[in-house]
């Protein structure tokens, strides 16, 4: 005898347990998942904190994916309650032990003034565009989000700046400046990707806002056509949120770290010599920073000469996505980075080694004293560095009061 | 005997070797027997009191020598040494 609809709910309510949405927010977190099963239309309109969204439709697809573990306890709610006792039937017939179903729904849900999240509306073309961000969890709409609304500064368009620019303009970064006082040169094309050969003597900062919007027009390259030093340092750097850097000579190297860890700024490190790259990430007081590396640089008449050295032009390629990949890391708030840990890269060979990176607590930027003597308005003198070696003169202190 | 990688940067004062077997029981007696055999090498590495350059770091099995015990560091046969010079260059601008 066929059943009717009321017959249908009668028994999915006799057999799935049900908890109030005061339950619900009571749980401790990570007390369960958490399962909006409405459509899209109706998510984006609102859902509850931490909550995945999987439509009623797609439960039996997605749901492994997203609760791997069958006894794990799960919540699923929809609008009204209806919906999610009979996507919690499916659950339990897939044999999910411990499903229940929040009754009245999310309309109960915002009755009891419980707290709420809107998601962030793209747009249907950004939809589309990082639609395979959006299917990571990881990432998702708020993440990319995140991204469009993050700002990552370049110090350098060139071999390691090209690839990283690519990908986090690709990845959605929302705001891409870039630091080169340099014009486009033919020797540059071997890995300057972000160059062309009629770009040939165009201002590099214009060569890559060109291909930059060419790849995705929602992003905003803010070009700054000047050289790094220690009067523009912090102008520069304030209000981004990440630094890759491919600095070349120590003077820069030096006083970029100095004022990125006084900001709290992260910086990406590359740097590559013919078939070789290392790579870290700078991360203000969560691990050591350049001068906890390298306390002094070589004098000059020791400094490795890099000028006469060549590079193979994918090398640049291969550590300039891996500080990509650090930067969207650092952006999004997941994953492990390379804090505390130096990465080499032997293109010969085919290997990669990682060497264990620690902070010196004498550091004079970024020890426990050199914080607060910056907040007191004395930071420590450092010694400060030209033209590839260390000065003989008086060490003086960079960029004044934090 | 325990492998010091050499990196490119160094390669030329050494022969060209990407990496060099020398005996020792600790990285100061590593050190030394890179020295003997390389001579130019004994400005990069130390000072001229016998420490070690704070621009140069070593490292065994990964580990930074100056959080271990410096140059007292022991080393194991078939330890890796690792040599790792601060070196400038990002882009490595041409000329």
């Amino acid at each position: 005898m066929p059943k009717t609809y009321a017959d249908l709910l009668r028994e999915a309510r006799s057999q799935i347990r049900e908890v109030t949405p005061g339950d619900v927010d009571a749980l401790p977190a990570g007390g369960a998942t958490v399962i909006d099963v409405r459509e899209d239309s109706e998510w984006e309109q609102g859902h509850l904190p931490g909550a995945v969204h999987i439509s009623k439709s797609y439960v039996e697809q997605q749901i492994e994916g997203a609760v791997p573990d069958r006894d794990a306890p799960v919540v699923l709610y929809c609008a009204g309650g209806v919906r999610s006792l009979f996507a919690a039937q499916t659950l339990e017939q897939l044999g999910y032990t411990n499903v229940a179903s929040m009754s009245g729904g999310f309309q109960a849900w915002k009755s009891a003034g419980l707290p709420w999240d809107k998601p962030v509306n793209l747009t249907s073309e950004q939809k589309q565009r990082y639609s395979r961000h959006l299917l990571i969890p990881e990432v998702g709409a708020e993440g990319q989000a995140k991204l469009l609304q993050s700002k990552a500064l370049f110090i350098g368009a060139g071999g390691l700046g090209s690839p990283a620019a690519l990908y986090l303009a690709a990845a959605g970064v929302g705001t891409i400046g870039i630091v080169d006082f340099d014009v486009v040169d033919l020797s540059n094309l071997q890995r300057q990707i972000l160059h062309t050969n009629d770009r040939v003597g165009e201002r590099k900062v214009e060569s890559a806002r060109k291909t930059i919007n060419a790849l995705n027009p929602d992003v905003n390259v803010v070009t700054h056509e000047e050289m790094l030093v220690a009067d523009n340092v912090d102008r520069l750097i304030t209000g981004y949120h990440v630094i890759i850097d491919g600095t070349d000579t120590f003077e820069t190297r030096y006083l970029l770290n100095d004022a990125a860890v006084a900001k709290g700024i992260p910086v990406v490190h590359a740097s590559v010599f013919r078939f070789e790259g290392q790579l870290t990430t700078f991360i203000p007081f969560e691990g050591p920073c350049y001068r906890c590396l390298y306390p002094t640089p070589p004098p000059p008449e020791l400094a490795p000469g890099c000028s006469v050295a060549g590079v193979l032009g994918v090398v640049p390629g291969i550590m300039g996505m891996l500080q990509a990949n650090e930067a969207l890391k650092v952006l999004l708030g997941i994953g492990d980075t390379l804090a505390g840990r130096l990465l080499l890269f032997d293109a010969l060979d085919s290997t990669f080694t990682e060497l264990r990176l620690r902070r010196d607590p004498t550091c004079p930027v970024c020890s426990t004293e050199a914080i607060a003597a910056r907040a007191e308005g004395r930071p420590l003198a450092v010694p400060v560095f030209a033209g590839g070696g260390a000065t003989t003169g008086e060490p003086f202190v960079l960029g004044g009061p934090a | 005997m325990s492998v010091v990688k050499i990196p490119t940067v160094l390669r030329p004062q050494v022969g060209g070797n990407k990496e060099v077997e020398l005996g020792g029981a600790t990285v100061a007696e590593v050190v030394e027997a890179l020295t003997v055999a390389y001579p130019s090498l004994r400005a990069q590495l130390l000072t001229e009191d016998g420490s070690l350059n704070r621009f140069v770091n070593v490292y065994v099995n990964g580990q930074d020598v100056r959080y271990l015990d410096g140059l007292a560091t022991s080393v194991a046969e078939r330890d890796e040494v690792r040599l790792l010079p601060a070196m400038a260059g990002g882009e490595l601008r041409e000329g």
